[in-house]
This record gives structure tokens, sequence and C-alpha cells, in this order.
């Protein structure tokens, strides 16, 4: 008992001390922009912002490598166009269609963009990270198990065997069926992508907190993956069911209704694996996001609004995180689950 | 809206990065692990049928076992009173022989002691005849001067003879 009011005490403090060091640079700012921040978390970077020190701003910078339309091929660092500088020619627009893109003026003054931009952006680095970490964590059990395993792993190398395992048995073996072996590598590959990257989400700092699997790009990718793996393993039924379903013939000609409708459905599959995961991990970004803002919104609305609203929102927040820990887990589940169920649609036998 | 927009050049890197991290995978991480965790699980499952049927063997050895006691018990049982009638009649069986040949003894014993007393009898009968008939010359010899006399004797000894 006396333990637990202990504890209170001290998450009482903290907050109290969360809040006023919050409200003195909260004041300096005058006006929180909510959606701006939000937007910035949930975006992709030049640099990697790690937090403001006073005045200073503290960031990792990072290449930007671009292909200007007139001058060819361009390297440098982040750091010198993070401060509204151009460097080059090139600079961050804050408005306007590219807001927040590198542009450049051409020989008639127009802004635009440069025809290749493939800078090594904070999205990109958190993939690399949690690319690394992968492999890291998944290779040295391999050679574990290569080295002749003789008795059940422990630890670490248990959990790693569970989630495996807990993957193989739940996901992959009942939904793709009898060939499940020949998907088992991708799928698997898939799911401790999609895994690592939400977690690496969910920590706040560096290394972690790049919205990676939150956008569009890399869900865009990783469907697209899937899409190509479905095609592949398409069987002749699968395509006889599209191209020459077994419908009434004025469904399939002259007009070919249903073949559309089919064909559409190879793309829709994909394109709902995409949406899905980015939608649910940037909306849980968001909302934790958001929640994390009410602290800053409320100091103007005085300090017995704003001490509660704070400690409502780090509730909440503390919430959200569990919560998202577990839809980190679940959209990788569903990914996979879902990815096994189409491969095991295109592997149909017979039309039926 | 931005974050609708898929960046090109997040995708190439995204496509680098998750095609290394594929490439790497599926040829030296999970296929390792996938044959090691399915030779593992495949040999538990053997194991366990193994050790079904060892107990199952088991089970039916102590059955037999148990049967072939109950049987040697059995055989025991019979063999001692075999044994006992054996003994039993192997005891009587001595007993009478060994009375028979007491009695075949006996009666040997008896047959010759009959045999000599007829042949003593014989003998002392011979014996007699003639010492009678020597005494009885040496007595006729001295009456038979008298002839009434001899008559008489003759008479009587012939009256003695056909009495017998």
């Amino acid at each position: 008992m006396k333990r637990k009011n202990n504890t209170h005490l001290v998450v009482g403090f903290l907050l109290i001390f969360l809040t006023a060091a919050v409200g003195k640079t909260a004041a300096q700012e005058q006006k929180v922009n909510v959606k701006e921040i939000v937007f910035e978390h949930l975006g992709d970077a030049y640099e990697w912002h790690i937090t403001n020190w006073g005045e200073k701003s503290i960031a990792i910078p990072l290449p930007v490598i671009v292909k200007s339309k007139e001058r060819g091929w361009r390297v440098f660092s982040s750091s010198h166009i993070s401060h509204g500088t151009t460097h080059e020619g090139f600079y961050i627009a804050h408005e306007g269609k590219y807001a927040g893109k590198v542009v450049e003026r051409n020989s008639a003054g127009e802004e635009i963009r440069p025809s290749m931009d493939i800078s090594f952006t904070k999205n990109a680095l958190g993939l690399f990270i949690s690319s690394c970490l992968l492999l890291l964590i998944i290779l040295p059990v391999a050679r574990w198990y290569k080295r002749g395993a003789q008795h059940t792993p422990k630890g670490f190398r248990g959990a790693v065997e569970l989630l495996i395992v807990y993957v193989l048995d739940e996901i992959i073996k009942p939904c793709v069926g009898e060939e499940y072996r020949k998907y088992a590598t991708y799928l698997l590959t898939i799911f401790f992508f999609i895994f690592i990257n939400n977690l690496m989400g969910l920590i706040p700092f560096f290394p972690g907190g790049a919205n990676v699997t939150g956008n569009i790009a890399v869900t865009l990718f990783l469907a697209f993956c899937t899409f190509l793996v479905i095609t592949f393993s398409g069987t002749k039924a699968y395509w006889k069911e599209i191209l020459w379903p077994e419908v009434p013939t004025w469904l399939k000609a002259p007009v070919p209704i249903m073949p559309v409708i089919e064909l559409f459905g190879i793309f829709t599959k994909p394109f709902a694996l995409m949406i899905r995961l980015f939608a649910n991990i940037m909306a849980g970004h968001s909302v934790i996001l958001g929640l994390v803002c009410l602290i800053f919104i409320t100091v103007s609305m005085g300090a017995t609004i704003n001490t509660s609203m704070s400690i409502v929102a780090v509730l909440f927040s503390i919430f959200m995180n569990f919560l998202e820990l577990l839809v980190a887990f679940i959209q990788a589940y569903v990914f996979t689950l879902l990815s096994s169920v189409f491969i095991n649609m295109a592997r149909v036998k017979h039309a039926h | 809206m931005s974050l609708l927009v898929p960046d090109t050049g997040l995708l190439f890197w995204m496509a680098l990065s998750f095609g290394v991290v594929l490439f790497v995978l599926v040829k030296f991480g999970f296929p390792v692990i996938i044959k090691a965790v399915e030779t593992r699980s495949a040999y538990i499952a053997d194991s366990l049928e193994a050790a079904r049927e060892a107990e199952s063997q088991l089970a039916t050895i102590n059955r037999q076992a148990e049967a072939i006691i109950a049987e040697a018990q059995n055989e025991r049982k019979t063999i001692l009173n075999e044994a006992q009638e054996a003994k039993n009649t192997i005891v009587s069986k001595a007993k009478e022989d060994a009375e028979a040949e007491a009695r075949r003894r006996i009666n040997k014993a008896l047959e010759d002691i009959e045999g000599s007393k007829k042949k003593a009898l014989a003998e002392l009968r011979k014996d007699v005849a003639g010492i009678s008939v020597k005494i009885a010359e040496k007595i006729i010899g001295e009456r038979l001067k008298d002839d009434q006399k001899q008559q008489e004797l003759i008479n009587k000894l012939l009256a003695e003879e056909f009495a017998h």
C-alpha cells in the first residue's frame, strides 16, 4: 500500500514537472499548430529531427540526392537546406504544391521539383535501421539452427522461434494449404518486416519514431510484392475464373462485365492491403500525437485545466501505446494472413 | 494530400531495403529455421509414437510374463501332485513287492523244509525199513524154528500190513 502511494506521488511530480517545462516552451511559441506538428511527424523529412535544445535544433543530417533537369545529379547534406536556406539552387518549399519537398527554380524562374529525388530521408533511414535489426535478429538464430541445434532454443532465440512457429502454424499452413513451403519464407519475411517496422515506429525517439509502415510508399511496395506473388502463382483455373467466369454468357460477351469486375478484383486485393496497413499505423500515430499535443494546447487555458488535461492525455497516450503495440502485431498478422489467403485463392486447382 | 501520394525516392529505398532483406532471409534465414523446426517437431512426434508403442509393448510383455508365471505355478502344482502320487505308488509298490518277496521266500523256505522233511522221512523210512528188515531177519531167523509161532507171526504181520 505504501509502495503504491509512493508510485502515485512520483507520477504526480513527474506530471507537474512535465507541464511546467512544457508550459514554458509553449508560452514562448504562443500558439500551437497541432495540424502542422502531427503532419510533420507523420510525413517524411529530409533530416531526422530529434529535439530542440533552446533555440538550437538537434537533428541528424541525411543526404539529399536529387537530379536537376538542367544541372544533373547533386548530392549534399540536408543540413544545408534545413533552415530555409538555399543550397546550389535547391531549397525546401514551405507552401504550395510541393510543401516540405526539395524544389529548385528553373531558368524560367518557376518553382519545380527536381526530375529525380531519391534523397535518403528519415523514413529511408528508419527502413534501413529496421532492416538491419531484422537481419541481426533472424540470421544469428538461423546460424544457431544451422550449427545443429541439439536442444530447444531458450531465451531470445526461443522468443523468435515462438513467433516464427506461430506465424507458420497459425497463418501460413492453414491459409496457403499444402503448397505452403514455397511461400513460407516470403510470408515470414513480410510478417517480420512489417512487425519490426511497426514496433520501431512506436519508439518515440531515434532510432525509432519514423512513421515507416504508416507511409503509403512503403505499404505500396509491400502490397506490390504480394501482388506479384499472387499473379505469378495464379493457376489456369484462377485465370479462367477471372477471364471467363461461370456466369450467364450475356455477362461475359459481348460486353465483358464480369471479367472487368474480376480484373479489378486482382488490383483491389493488394490495394486493400496497402490502405489497411497504412491507415491503421498512421491513425495510431496521429491519435498519440494528438493526445500529446493536447498538453500543449491547454497551456493557454490556465494551470488547473492544463494539469488535469495533461494527466488525462498522458494516461490516454499510455493506453494508446499499449493499443498500438497490439495493432503493430495485428496489422503484421492481418497483412500476412490476407496475403496467404490470396495466394491460396490463386493456387486454386479446378474451377468450381 | 501529400500523405496519400507515394514518394518515388522512398519507394526506391523501400525497394532496395526490402529487396535485400527478402533476399537474405529467403536465402539464409528462414529456410534453415523452418527446416530445423519441422525436423524437430517430426522428431518429437516420432518419439512420442515410439514411447506409446514401447508402453503398449511393455504392457503386452507384462501380461505375457504374468501368464507365464501363472502357468508355471500351475505346472509346479501338477508336478508336485504327480510327484506325490508317484511317491505313493512307488512306496506302496515297494511294500507289495517286499511283501511278495518275503512271502515267496517264506514259501520257498517252507517248501524246502517240507522237501527236506520228506526226504529225511523217506530216508528214515528206508533206513527204518532196512533196520526193521535186518531186525526182522534176526528175529525171524531165531523164531522161524517154531512153525506154529511162525505161522502166527506171519498172519499177524499180514493183518497189520493190510490194516495199513
